[in-house]
């Protein structure tokens, strides 16, 4: 079984009279990509922030690699890395400023050459002496990935880390991820509205509604339960759909172009639906079964 | 270790931003117009204020000289330093808070006591350097364009006159008492910043405060007579007792205490206030 890297028991944080969070508990396993799921004001950021010691919650408990946040805050913050809502840095420095500014405050030794190699490594090389100020929303979102990576931490806490990426941005963080998870066996939480990229990406998650956290578990266990979508390419696509109607007469079929369909069917079925389809004539180009995070996500957060 | 990189990077951080040179260029440019107006018309001033004891005394030698000059400068700058520091200082920690950068500096593994008091160390290297370049321009450009000579000065005893192998210490010592009055606005200002998210709020109010508390010491009501000993404000005029004959050492010695009161309070204030915030922004 692998080691918990985190542990949070039902914290809770109010703000006033608003609860922000009320019963929030998950746990993370070492090399763990961790999705972080929730609708807007679910509680994600506050949680986050009383992972990181920004903000103490009224109750509960964290601990980070076996240790109590609030007891060992500068021992566990020395092997994390974290990006919080928007990488935000000093406007009137260079990237290479901030960099540096923030190197000295770690515990490991960085130098110049170090700083330079990361730069490049996240596509910054050459913009090193620019202002903050004058970066885009992308560049700016890869500086705060080389601030969050600069002093090789064992847990890096990635918040929304795609927003405002272009795609092939948005392919590098996630080949990123997936180098940091395979290569360096880091523990990673990644909180993003891109559901298609916490599939693609975590293998554990939690989603929080409410101030609660509402499900945790493996990513492809949990959606195993749910009905796949498939999606097929065929030679005669009103034939098709009166085959499978007649099948399943409640089935509800969506169509998405001249020659594909999609419905919904469990895994088992479908072995028998494209048997009945071929047995009637009709020609399949391709068959694709997927479950969609999106259904799920929103499946479990209208419950 | 820590600490002190992270003092390092408070000042790094003073210096790279451009606000923080106002205070500097504010200060060249008003002792620059003081000098120019007094290397013009200089004596007349002198004879404005000598003339009510031209009957009893006569005065001889250089009497406009450098000595008197800083004196004047001081005088007349003093008031307005307050405003300059807390333009840098008052932005020190609610600026992290408006720019964001809060939350990454809350995550790096420093305590928030370390991070807070390498903030007023920086303050305070900050006005140190403000105080230094005053005494640059008032005393030592002062003493290069109108000479030395003795310190004529003008208190409510009377007229004062300072031996000029005996004004020296004395200047060292009132800059000493003005740093540690200014770096009490320091603190004061850095403490409000602790309060808020808002970068202007803490100027502002440490402006107000200021100002509040001279009206109180200047008011002659005896409902603040009570209160007058303990402003913040009363004490920053008492690098002038440093110019008295004899010295008052008791009067600046009980500004000290109160200054360095000051200071303990609003560190100790800004530290618990700091440790308890939530960071939301």
């Amino acid at each position: 079984m692998s080691e918990k890297i985190i542990e949070i028991k039902s914290i809770a944080k109010k703000f006033g009279l608003f609860e922000a969070v009320k019963d929030v508990s998950f746990h993370v396993n070492q090399g763990d990509v961790f999705g972080f799921l929730g609708p807007n004001g679910a509680g994600k950021s506050t949680t986050i922030r009383c992972m990181l010691s920004l903000i103490k919650p009224d109750s509960g408990s964290i601990e980070i690699f076996g240790k109590s946040i609030f007891k060992h805050r500068n021992e566990i913050l020395s092997r994390t890395g974290s990006i919080i809502e928007k990488p935000d840095f000093y406007k009137y420095l260079s990237a290479y400023k901030n960099l540096e500014i923030f190197s000295r405050l770690s515990r490991v030794s960085i130098g110049k050459k170090e700083i330079y190699n990361m730069l490049d490594f996240v596509g910054l090389g050459g913009r090193e002496q620019d202002k903050f100020s004058s970066f885009s929303h992308g560049m700016k979102q890869r500086l705060g990935i080389a601030q969050t990576l600069l002093h090789n931490p064992d847990l890096i806490v990635l918040d929304e880390p795609t927003t405002g990426l272009d795609p092939q941005g948005i392919i590098d963080i996630r080949n990123l991820i997936l180098r940091l998870k395979n290569e360096q066996h880091k523990t990673v939480i990644l909180s993003s509205h891109n559901l298609a990229e916490i599939e693609i990406i975590c293998n554990r998650m939690v989603i929080i509604n409410k101030g609660v956290s509402v499900v945790e578990g493996d990513v492809k266990a949990l959606m195993n339960n749910e009905d796949l979508v498939v999606r097929l390419e065929l030679s005669d696509k009103d034939k098709s759909k009166a085959v499978i109607l007649s099948q399943y007469p409640n089935i509800q079929i969506t169509d998405i172009n001249d020659t594909s369909i999609e419905l919904p069917m469990e895994k088992s079925k479908i072995s028998e639906l494209n048997k009945d389809l071929v047995q009637a004539g009709i020609g399949i180009f391709s068959i694709e079964a997927k479950r969609k995070l999106e259904d799920y996500f929103i499946k479990m957060v209208n419950a | 270790m820590i600490f002190i990189k992270s003092i390092y990077n408070e000042v790094i951080k003073i210096a790279l931003k451009p606000r923080s040179y106002l205070g500097i260029a504010a200060i060249t440019v008003l002792v620059g117009v003081i000098l120019f107006a007094l290397k013009s018309d200089g004596m007349s001033i002198i004879s404005f204020v000598t003339s009510s004891f031209e009957q009893t005394l006569s005065f001889e030698g250089n009497v406009l000289n450098g000595n008197l000059v800083a004196f004047i400068i001081l005088q007349m700058l003093i008031v307005q330093i307050p405003l300059l520091i807390a333009l840098v200082t008052g932005d020190l920690v609610s600026g992290e808070a408006a720019m964001g950068t809060i939350r990454l500096l809350l995550t790096q593994p420093i305590s928030r006591t370390q991070l807070l008091l390498s903030k007023f160390m920086a303050g305070g290297i900050y006005t140190l350097i403000v105080i230094v370049w005053l005494g640059f321009m008032s005393v030592i450009m002062g003493k290069m364009l109108f000479g030395t000579g003795d310190l004529m000065v003008l208190n409510s005893d009377g007229l004062v006159i300072l031996q000029e192998a005996d004004v020296n210490w004395r200047y060292l010592g009132g800059f000493l008492v003005a740093f540690l009055a200014l770096f009490t606005v320091s603190s004061l200002s850095i403490c409000l910043s602790c309060f808020t998210d808002n970068s202007i709020g803490p100027i502002v109010t440490t402006m107000s405060i200021i100002l509040l508390f001279t009206i109180i010491g200047t008011l002659d009501v005896h409902v603040f007579d009570s209160v007058r000993p303990f402003l913040l404000t009363t004490h920053m005029a008492s690098w002038r007792s440093f110019f008295e004959d004899p010295l008052p050492i008791q009067d600046i010695k009980n500004s000290i205490l109160i200054l360095l009161i000051h200071n303990i309070l609003l560190i100790s204030i800004s530290i618990y206030v700091f440790n308890k915030k939530d960071i939301t922004a």
